[in-house]
């Protein structure tokens, strides 16, 4: 209820809203809480199979970045997380096949599909990252690319007649893969992530991290957090978007303990124990890929895939992009503003 | 004899391209195993959850034709809504918002009801506030949306998601005021008609009343919600429900006992019309379509189809195109540019002008000062000129003075020496003297108003 002029005196007062056209309307007010369930069933919950139907209808997009340099491992990594085969692997150059000269950016697209869920995926390799001898801004094509994909959506989001489902084709994650040197981070890594990890949510990855023990898994995933931190580089999930305790204690744990992942990938399927599983044949023995002991990488699927999926899009959608969308407004002057704050001089043409 | 060559038709296993074409061309890639994004509908769902949903119900009927009822007993609550009179000069919306939560589920739920529709004499103006207040609601959305910095996550949605309009029992047809309200509302909302109070019409007389209401929507070209048919699960349920519209209902907020439940229900002399009972009234078919059915399609009808042709309009009538002059698309952004590339020049000419203006009354301003300052210089010197004669006269008649005095002083010291010597004709020089002397003291006298002048006296 609102205060507003009270109608005669005939009647008891009452607070009306009454809006003026074009003017910024009155939004009703703190809301009463009721408790439903007390006098029966009504059926609100069932708008959640409404959602979940609709949304299975429609299929997702999910358009995920592979950063690295050549022979880390990320064509193997991204077949075994998504059980196909995404992408080509080079294996290995040809003479024939010239190392690009500068870092090109391929997008392959398909459709998968599980449990009647249809995801459009969109895998983005950046084949000649870090592989010349001179790699200064290397980042920028990548850059330029994810801010492009931006700049797609918001000229979809803009125009006056808009599709009904605007094609998203932002990039949504970006696997960074670091070398499993044993040391610490290079600078190349360092220095992508700086720039990067203000447009896009970064996962950064130890590949082949069956070069490594157990113990200098460890200490090498420590000195690496502790460097991107004191490089002030924010990976996703990034602390200032958490929302509440919940999501806080749950990404704090995989902030501290489990990243960055220290990853294994295979294609091939080997007999263990009577099971076929995933992994790489060594005279010494067999890695098992989705072994928790043996590597990280089923955390990883777990992370990207069944838990944070959604969260990776909404991050992009409302932190990201909003914010390339914000920067890109104000240094256009701004969309037509019909509340006069952006600009004092504008005179609005209404 | 002669083979029959029949033609075998080969029947190609689903043409790659066709499935393709679902798929906007991309390629289907089988799974191998178990990836697990299987559990993506979740959590979206989660999410959604947890930010919680909106939905807002905008009511519109006669008074008294059982709004605030009806919406008591769908959602089983008595919100606090006070009985509105008949004498109200003009319509007006009384918009309340509620928060209901049902197992983990919180809802926004906002009642706009109309207040004094229908009862006025003259109802030209009854149905433009309800237009405007749905397209306030639009406008605060877009607003929103067009902000550079904006949080369209967070924000409380207030667009009317679902109308329904409340037709009075007559048993007869549509009255004008309800074609032209629905008319005008048919492209802004969802509208879904409700004939109120039902239970004063029998059976036979409200399928005739009906059919005779739809046939009246159609014909006037009204476009109502139809509930949507496309998704297999339900599809078969709404069409059965797209036939019984407009819904029937009855409301009660008292309760009654029968056998040995306490149902909602309305007792009379005759008999008890039970609100929940299918064979009595639509109440239960309204639920289940509006909440339980079709909660989420409302709302993104209401987001796909009627607030983008909102936006659409008021974007066109701010003057700005997707095509632009020579047919080629043309950006918001490039237009709005344009726009305000005009408008600063706008601005800098009328600044220029001002400017301009300003130095002029500066000038003159100045010019006047000058003139009066050298009037005032003029004066002046006149002045000191005036003043320098005055001071050269005074100086002469000083110097006239002061050789008076000297001859005067001489001659008294001459005098005073022929005193002392004697004399022998003293007689006529002593006579002399005395015509002498009295001249002089005469010659004082009239100068004597002269202070300056010392006071000689020779007697």
């Amino acid at each position: 209820m609102f205060k507003g002029p009270v109608e005669s005196k005939n009647e008891a007062a009452m607070s009306e809203l009454v809006p003026e056209p074009r003017q910024k309307p009155v939004v009703p007010m703190k809301p009463v809480g009721i408790n439903a369930n007390l006098l029966g069933y009504i059926g609100i919950d069932t708008i959640i199979e409404q959602m979940r139907k609709k949304t299975m209808k429609t299929g997702f997009d999910f358009n995920i970045m592979v950063v690295g340099q050549s022979g880390l491992g990320k064509s193997t990594l991204v077949n075994t997380l998504f059980k196909s085969q995404v992408s080509r692997k080079s294996s290995g150059w040809n003479r024939e096949e010239k190392i690009p000269k500068t870092v090109e950016i391929k997008a392959i697209g398909h459709v998968i599909e599980e449990g009647g869920v249809k995801m459009k995926l969109t895998v983005i390799d950046t084949p000649g990252f870090g592989d010349q001898i001179n790699n200064e801004n290397c980042w920028e094509p990548i850059e330029k690319y994810i801010n492009e994909q931006y700049e797609k959506f918001l000229k979809e989001e803009v125009n006056i007649a808009r599709k009904k489902r605007i094609p998203d084709t932002r990039v949504h994650c970006c696997l960074y893969f670091i070398s499993p040197t044993g040391h610490s981070l290079r600078p190349l890594d360092l220095e992508f992530m700086k720039h990067l990890s203000k447009v896009v949510n970064i996962i950064p990855v130890i590949a082949k991290a069956d070069t490594m023990t157990l113990e200098e898994k460890t200490e090498f995933k420590q000195r690496v957090r502790k460097e991107l931190e004191v490089n002030g580089i924010e990976f996703y999930p990034q602390k200032e978007f958490d929302e509440d305790l919940e999501d806080k204690t749950e990404n704090d744990k995989i902030r501290q303990e489990s990243m960055p992942f220290a990853v294994v990938g295979s294609d091939k399927e080997y007999q263990v124990n009577g099971k076929r599983v995933l992994g790489r044949k060594t005279p010494w023995g067999i890695i098992e890929v989705e072994n928790l002991t043996h590597c990280e990488f089923a955390l990883l699927r777990d992370f990207v895939i069944r838990t944070h999926l959604q969260d990776l899009k909404e991050v992009t959608h409302n932190i990201h992009y909003e914010t390339y969308r914000a920067k890109r407004l104000n240094d256009n002057g701004g969309l037509p503003p019909m509340t006069v704050e952006t600009e004092e001089n504008h005179e609005s043409n209404l | 004899c002669m083979h029959e060559v029949k033609m075998i038709r080969l029947f190609l296993p689903k043409d790659r391209d066709e499935e393709n074409c679902k798929n906007d061309g991309y390629r289907t890639l089988p799974l191998s195993g178990h990836v697990g994004f299987g559990s993506l509908p979740d959590q979206l769902v989660k999410k959604s959850i947890k930010q919680g949903f909106c939905f807002n119900i905008l009511c519109i009927g006669e008074t008294g034709s059982g709004k605030s009822t009806l919406i008591n007993s769908l959602f089983n609550t008595t919100f606090d809504d006070p009985v509105s009179s008949h004498f109200l000069p003009s319509v007006k919306l009384r918009a309340q918002t509620y928060e209901l939560q049902e197992a983990n589920v919180l809802l926004k739920l906002t009642i706009v009801n109309t207040v004094g529709f229908g009862d006025q004499i003259n109802k030209e103006n009854s149905y433009q506030p309800i237009v405007d207040y749905i397209d306030a609601q639009f406008e605060a959305y877009l607003q929103e949306e067009l902000k550079i910095k904006r949080s369209l996550f967070s924000y409380h949605d207030t667009r009317i998601h679902v109308c329904l309009y409340f037709i009075s029992p007559t048993g007869h047809s549509l009255k004008t005021l309800d074609l032209l309200a629905m008319k005008s509302l048919d492209s802004k909302v969802n509208i879904i008609p409700i004939i109120g109070k039902a239970d004063s019409i029998s059976k036979t007389e409200l399928q005739k009343f009906k059919n005779k209401i739809m046939s009246e929507l159609v014909s006037n070209g009204v476009q109502i919600y139809q509930f949507p048919t496309d998704d297999e699960t339900i599809s078969k349920i709404n069409t059965i429900m797209n036939g019984h519209l407009p819904f029937a209902v009855v409301g009660s907020t008292e309760e009654v006992r029968i056998g040995n439940k306490m149902v909602r229900a309305r007792q009379y002399p005759w008999g008890i019309v039970q609100v929940e009972n299918e064979n009595h009234c639509d109440f239960v078919k309204l639920r289940e379509m509006l909440i339980c059915t079709n909660m989420e399609d409302l709302r993104e009808q209401t987001h796909a189809r009627h607030y983008e042709l909102y936006r659409r309009c008021r974007l066109e009538e701010m003057g700005f195109r997707d095509i632009g002059p020579e047919n080629k698309p043309v950006s918001l952004q490039e237009a709005y540019e344009a726009k305000r590339h005009e408008f600063y020049l706008e601005l800098q000419r009328k600044e220029e002008e001002m400017r301009q203006q300003f130095v002029q009354r500066v000038k003159e301003k100045e010019a006047i000062l000058k003139e009066a300052e050298q009037k005032v210089h003029a004066k002046f010197e006149e002045r000191m000129l005036a003043l320098q004669e005055v001071k050269l006269k005074l100086e002469k008649k000083k110097k006239v003075l002061e050789d008076e005095i000297a001859m005067f002083v001489e001659k008294k010291a001459n005098a005073e020496v022929l005193q002392s010597q004697p004399s022998v004709s003293t007689p006529l020089l002593s006579l002399k003297k005395d015509k002498d002397r009295k001249k002089y003291v005469l010659m004082l006298v009239i100068r004597g108003s002269k202070k300056k002048f010392l006071h000689i006296s020779l007697l």
